[in-house]
């Protein structure tokens, strides 16, 4: 491995780390905006978490979930946030894929889109439900 | 109770566990999962599911960190990714179908585990193993700076490596904890890398294992933003508080602490899924 390929490997580092923080911050802000909202909303109402019911499916797929945020629902602004935090991992695969395209690297081009594949497994039926 | 208190001692309490969590260096997931367990009586899936969103949360935040030592080896890193989410899918589709008891009484053998480790003294052992047919092919050996200059590793035992992070993942996706130890045991333990490289490449791997069992957890309902909001938002406060005290102050106290409490919880854990109270 020569000096050349390290130093681009820390380079997609860099950025990626710069990525990530902003997603954490931007999708922080998000939540706390939201969390404000909601609190103001329904602080005073009891809470019920004990029991298992799954969310209302207006919480459950992205579509639903920007919709509730045009009309300023507050829990789905804290539940955007939450998606966007979930990104952050992801964005870090897909900046890796493209990382090792431009090094030529096509062994950990493959390596990554399959981590991809599988979270795209997991993700999709959020996507698409 | 209403939402408002509960909210507030949710925030305080993800915020000592992200502050300890960073510190200790066993993640907050350990303490927030019984806290809200036991402390509230949350039912554990939707704890799980709060807690891997902070797991993401925690991982994420402290990357750009690591890239300045610049010894997380991506490669590494992005192979044994296969592994961990692949076991993080399964371990998110297990969790759904296994009733809650059964959960309570893994996580407290796992918690009980993970205290175990975080006393062990950890050494450095140096190999200097040149790389095998496997390790070359997928290009799994580098160098890092240390004071002596630079040291070359390489990759042992690839496949009892990977084996390991298919349980690492699973378990993550199992239980809503990064895992961040057994990771680190797959990697210093059976492939003999630097401790140093083990323990960044391993926070790399977290959030990109917890995302993968997260979608599943948001699409079942896993996910609650009410419950999430409080503990998100504290566990990455506490962790970049973590972050900034952790350089010059002695742990070692602060573990034996940590890990006398993590065994007490996991007894409780233990206890009430046995009498099948959780």
């Amino acid at each position: 491995m020569n000096k050349e390929i390290e130093m681009s490997d820390y380079d997609i580092e860099a950025v990626m780390g710069k990525l990530l923080i902003t997603g954490v911050i931007i999708s922080g802000a998000m939540i706390l905006s939201g969390g404000i909202y909601y609190l103001i909303q329904y602080g005073f109402s009891i809470p019920h978490f004990k029991t298992f019911r799954g969310e209302p499916s207006n919480l459950r797929s992205v579509s639903k979930i920007i919709t509730g945020v045009i009309h300023l629902d507050s829990l789905s602004i804290i539940q955007l946030g939450l998606l966007l935090l979930i990104a952050t991992p992801i964005a870090r695969v897909i900046f890796a894929v493209i990382g090792f395209f431009m090094e030529k690297d096509f062994l950990y081009v493959l390596i990554s889109l399959i981590v991809l594949g599988i979270i795209a497994y997991s993700i999709f039926s959020v996507a698409t439900g | 109770m209403t939402v408002l208190l509960f909210s507030l001692i949710v925030l305080a309490g993800s915020f000592l566990a992200g502050l300890v969590g960073s510190l200790t260096g066993l993640g907050g997931g350990v303490v927030i999962i019984p806290l809200l367990t036991l402390g509230f009586g949350v039912d554990i899936h939707y704890a799980i599911g709060a807690s891997l969103i902070s797991v993401i949360a925690t991982s994420s935040g402290a990357a750009a960190a690591y890239v300045k030592e610049g010894i997380s080896n991506i490669r590494i890193g992005m192979f044994l990714e296969v592994a961990t989410t692949l076991g993080a899918v399964g371990g998110a589709t297990l969790a759904i179908y296994a009733p809650t008891h059964i959960i309570a009484i893994i996580f407290g053998f796992v918690l009980i585990f993970s205290a175990a480790l975080s006393l062990k003294k950890k050494e450095e052992v140096m190999v200097q193993a040149n790389a095998g047919k496997f390790a070359t092919a997928l290009k799994l050996d580098s160098s890092y700076p240390t004071a002596k200059g630079e040291i070359k590793y390489s990759a042992q035992n690839i496949p009892g490596g990977f084996f390991m992070m298919v349980i690492a993942g699973l378990i993550s996706g199992l239980l809503g904890i990064g895992s961040g130890a057994l990771k680190v045991i797959a990697m210093d333990h059976f492939m003999k890398l630097p401790f140093k490289v083990s323990t960044t490449t391993s926070n790399f791997m977290i959030g990109v294992t917890a995302a993968a069992s997260a979608g599943i957890y948001m699409h079942r309902g896993y996910i609650n933003p009410g419950l999430s909001m409080p503990v998100v938002l504290g566990v990455i406060a506490g962790a970049f508080l973590g972050s900034k005290i952790l350089v010059k102050s002695e742990t070692k106290w602060l573990r034996i602490l940590f890990a006398i409490i993590i065994v007490f919880l996991a007894f409780q854990m233990i206890y009430n899924g046995i009498t099948g109270q959780i």
